[in-house]
């Protein structure tokens, strides 16, 4: 079962944090800037393996992670999981981010962070493994997010329809954070 | 009111902060906009706030607030708030708060909305973080979609019942008809996740492990799948650098793991394809190293053949000489759990073991000192310590307390001679003193006052050490203690191992002496080297220079000292005549298990504490304390009032016939077939010790075996022990086996003995002897005051169905079972 994913650059600052076993957000800060502290530590070309600080579990629990860049791809992980295919799968995630976004980097995470959260929702699902199957993950993120347009779409087309003289007042109400340009 | 701004400005503006504080500004400022947004009850921004106070939870600001929000757009209708706002529930809310509560009715709809992304968001947030309640409340619509025919909605179904599963144990085999056809599912989702849940299930209960085993066959549906995904070929969907939706294949490996477990039949069914998937699988990138170390870790666990298990390790052999570091880990790893079971193949690859040690990588170093010392034994000693100590010298502090203990404990098991074992604790104690643990101080001395024949050589080693250095206080500490104990030995110079060094008294009370002014020295190392000048005024010729240390620390401002110094002093004035037998050579110290009276070792499948081996002492030394504390749990001294109150005084209808068989024997213990009520308690220690000859194997091996009886195919065999810690107890064994076609039932022996002795029966292995020798009945019986045996038996038996009885009188016990 994986415990944790954190997604931190090169300074600590976290880009994308998701428990899957609760912690209040003061532990989880701490959970944060302890792991960072461990991995930052770590040279190049040591191996990808760690035991989890004590704050996470100590020896039971492993931190798996890959430097990418600015950032930190940080998997907590216990006994259950192959350590090997846990790297595997931290792979197929950024390459899938990297379809999602285009040649992502570090400000897409930054400023779409709900999108990655809804990417890695189809990656793993409480804990567990979902779907590693690349092309799976980004055919069904994308279907939700035309989903999503089509609503917003709708919703103007409402709002055009019912006071045409109001159109350009309606216009902000389109959330803009729905829209998938590329930064 | 302003509309709200959005994430991305809101994004834009925290970056600009250049302090903390300015962040912390911005943060307060927008959350108070947000508040307000949110008591205005507006439906149009509630998403985009909503996205915002979860970008500052990330950031670490509090954001509870925002947990109702989250309910009310879970409870809208489109899709855009739904999303934010179970993300935000799965973010913000836990089962801790009882707001959560207020999703399950939500939730229900969504599981069966129109949609398939709705109905994926609710599975998604009920298996992330249902609780008991909404897991009970749901497990229904789980179950229903596990069955489903839409694959996308299939695998979230599968790891949803697995949250269930965790959550409420109870509800198992509600989804047990739903697995039936999971696994002949052609999308590699659904099969992933279905493997997931199939495992959770047989990790849980081992009922459902058997019940899959048998009535499901498994074994043979995930062999098939397993077999598809080598032979099918390039699949462009499933394709990860060449290999076959590694991820699945080793999913299915761990299943079949735990399938396989301490089962025959499913071992052998995978043993086949266990064997392909070793040779097969490609090595030259990590997907295939990773299939390959999954495949291994199952070959440990299942009851797999031999050769494959050769194969397994010879795998993690050259995994061990890959360049990759993660590859090495995970072979270090294995290796670590595999050693115990299969420590002669895990041996052939020492020497790359060793090498790791010299690695950079702190992870590597730690798994290969681990392994180092699993697997050192009496052969390599001499080589691996070398190695070991090498490494102690060059390696982290974080690895030094380890690896010092580590070398104390397999120098204690293996060390080929007492001196190599002085000299490696030296060398430890130079090197890395100040890191061992405080208990192997006192281990330390014992050792040093055990090998009597080195104790010049010690101390004359302990001194020089102390010339160097006195910085490391467990090293000063036995330094001291030893000096104090030999001092004589090292100034009369009779070294015999080494160049015996010229030292003076007045040199070595120098030494001590400085011990106690110097700053490095702890509290505890002043009252050693105190102890230790007293100690030397019965072996130095010079008192008066001790007296007067002694009378100067009599005023110390430490307590302790104070107190050891004022006793000391009193010793010199009033109880001169006492202090030299005070003060002589300590005895050898009766060494207690290492492991403290907590270890348990298995005799004949009764356990009993392995202390009993080293109570066995040598009649000179007295049994250190912590012996005899464990000698009266064990209650080693009711052993003899057992055997006293166990004289069946009963009259036992037997008792009546043999008093009449007797004759001129005196009737004194009456054996009874089914042993007393009293016995059966005590005499569970009994049998611990008695059948097995733990002590005194040599005596017991001298007393021969003996043929007490053989008439009519029935013969019987006394082997003879002695039980210790009372040797007045002879342990006899009878053997009653059966050489006739047909067998022996109901059979009963019956034993009586003169007046003089006391005896005890326990009961009989069984009352059956099988025909033609096939078997044996065994029965011990305990004799007490053993002195020219003789004894009376009588033995009844059924064969071909007509009872058979018979008397016999043993006379001809060998002399040794009595001496």
């Amino acid at each position: 079962m994986i415990k944790a994913i954190l997604i931190f650059n090169n300074h600590g600052k976290p880009r994308l944090i998701r428990f899957y076993q609760y912690f209040t957000e003061d532990m989880q800060q701490q959970i944060i800037r302890e792991t960072f502290h461990l991995v930052s530590k770590r040279d190049d070309n040591v191996c990808n393996f760690l035991e989890g600080g004590s704050l996470i579990g100590g020896s039971d629990y492993k931190l798996i992670y890959r430097h990418y860049a600015t950032l930190y791809f940080v998997f907590c992980v216990d006994s259950s999981e192959s350590e090997l295919g846990i790297l595997d799968l931290i792979q197929v995630f950024v390459e899938t981010l990297d379809k999602c976004f285009e040649n992502v980097c570090e400000l897409d995470l930054i400023f779409h962070m709900d999108k990655v959260h809804y990417i890695l929702q189809e990656v793993v699902m409480g804990g567990m493994v979902l779907e590693t199957n690349m092309n799976e993950i980004v055919a069904q993120v994308e279907v939700q997010n035309r989903l999503e347009k089509s609503e917003v779409l709708n919703c103007l087309f409402c709002h055009v329809n019912s006071s045409p003289i109001n159109r350009e007042a309606t216009k902000p109400a389109v959330p803009d954070q729905h829209r998938l340009r590329p930064l | 009111m302003p509309a709200p701004i959005r994430l991305r400005e809101l994004i834009r503006t925290i970056r600009t902060a250049r302090t903390q504080a300015e962040e912390r500004e911005m943060i307060q400022k927008e959350c108070a906009a947000i508040r307000s947004s949110f008591r205005e009850e507006d439906n149009t921004y509630r998403c985009r706030n909503v996205a915002k106070l979860l970008y500052m939870h990330m950031l670490g600001y509090p954001a509870h607030f925002g947990q109702l929000e989250c309910l009310k757009l879970i409870a809208s209708q489109k899709f855009t708030d739904k999303r934010i706002g179970y993300l935000g529930a799965m973010l913000l809310l836990d089962e801790r708060q009882d707001v959560h509560l207020l999703m399950t009715n939500c939730i229900k709809n969504d599981l069966n909305h129109s949609t398939q992304y709705v109905q994926g968001l609710a599975l998604c947030t009920l298996g992330c973080m249902g609780s008991s309640e909404m897991c009970r409340d749901l497990a229904g619509e789980v179950e229903k979609l596990l069955k489903t025919s839409n694959s996308y909605l299939r695998k979230k179904a599968a790891l949803c019942a697995v949250h269930v599963i965790r959550k409420v144990p109870e509800l198992m085999e509600m989804f047990l008809p739903a697995t039936k056809n999971l696994l002949s599912e052609k999308n590699h989702g659904v099969l992933h996740t279905s493997v997931v849940l199939l495992t959770e299930m047989c990790e849980r209960s081992p009922d459902m492990l058997a019940h899959f085993r048998k009535n499901e066959k498994l074994v043979p549906q995930l062999v098939r799948i397993l077999k598809n995904l080598i032979m099918s070929g390039y699949s462009p969907e499933h394709d990860v650098s060449g290999i076959s939706d590694p991820f699945l294949q080793v999913r299915i490996l761990r299943l079949l793991r735990i399938l396989g477990k301490s089962d025959d039949d499913s071992s052998e069914a995978m043993n086949d394809i266990l064997a392909q998937v070793a040779t097969n699988t490609e090595t030259s990138k990590n997907v295939g190293n990773a299939i390959l170390y999954e495949t291994v870790l199952t070959i440990m666990d299942i009851k797999s053949e031999s050769g494959l298990r050769v194969l397994a390790i010879n795998i993690l052999g050259r995994f061990l000489l890959n360049n990759d570091k993660n590859i090495r880990y995970v072979a270090l790893t294995s290796l670590l759990k595999t050693v115990q079971t299969d420590h002669n193949a895990v041996q052939r690859h020492r020497s790359t073991i060793v090498d790791c040690l010299k690695d950079l990588d702190v992870s590597i170093k730690r798994r290969a000192m681990e392994l180092s010392f699993a697997l050192v034994n009496g052969n390599n000693i001499r080589g691996m310590m070398k190695e070991l100590l090498y490494f102690l010298d060059s390696c982290d502090p974080e690895f030094k307390a380890d690896c010092a203990s580590g070398v104390f404990l397999a120098a204690e098991k293996y060390a080929p001679s007492k001196r190599w074992h002085i000299d490696t604790i030296m060398r430890v104690l130079t090197t890395a003193g100040s890191y061992v643990r405080d208990d192997s101080v006192p281990n330390l001395i014992q050792l040093i006052t055990n090998s009597v024949e080195m104790h010049a050589y010690t101390v004359q080693r302990l001194y020089k050490a102390l010339l160097d250095d006195i910085s490391q206080q467990p090293l000063v500490q036995v330094a001291s203690w030893c000096i104090g104990e030999y001092g004589d030995l090292l100034v009369s110079g009779q070294c015999e191992e080494e160049e015996p060094i010229q030292v003076t008294e007045d040199e070595v009370l120098d030494v001590l002496e400085g011990l106690l002014v110097s700053n490095l020295s702890a509290a505890v190392t002043r009252g050693y080297s105190l102890t230790a000048i007293m100690k030397l005024s019965t072996r130095f010729s010079g008192v008066n220079r001790i007296k007067k240390v002694v009378s100067i620390y009599g005023s110390s401002i430490d307590v302790e000292l104070q107190q050891r110094a004022v006793e000391y002093n009193a010793l010199f004035k009033k109880y001169d005549h006492m202090r030299p037998a005070l003060l002589e050579r300590m005895p050898i110290m009766e060494k207690s298990a290492s492991n403290g009276p907590t270890e348990i070792v298995q005799t004949n499948g009764e356990t009993e504490p392995s202390v009993v081996d080293s109570k066995h002492p040598p009649p000179v030394s007295q049994p250190a304390n912590q012996a005899n504390d464990l000698l009266d749990l064990l209650g080693g001294n009711d052993v003899v009032p057992v055997i006293q109150t166990t004289v069946p005084t009963k009259p036992a209808s037997a008792g009546g016939e043999l008093l009449d068989l007797l004759g001129d024997l005196s009737l004194s213990g009456v054996p009874t077939p089914a042993p007393s009520v009293a016995t059966s308690q005590p005499s569970f220690l009994l049998d611990g010790l008695s059948s097995q000859p733990l002590f005194n194997d040599i005596a017991a091996a001298a007393i021969p075996p003996m043929t007490a009886y053989n008439k009519n195919g029935l013969k019987i065999d006394f082997t003879f022990e002695r039980a210790n810690p009372n040797p007045n107890v002879a342990v006899i064994t009878i053997h009653a086996s059966n050489s006739t076609e047909a067998d022996m039932t109901d059979f009963v022996f019956q034993a009586a003995v003169p007046k003089t002795f006391q005896l005890q029966l326990l009961s009989p292995s069984s009352n059956v002897v099988p025909a033609l020798n096939q078997g044996t009945v065994t029965q011990v019986i305990r004799v007490l005051n053993p002195q020219k045996l003789r004894m009376r038996i009588k033995l009844t038996y059924t064969l071909k169905g007509s009872p058979v009885q018979d008397l016999a009188e043993v006379n001809n016990f060998p002399p040794q079972s009595w001496q």
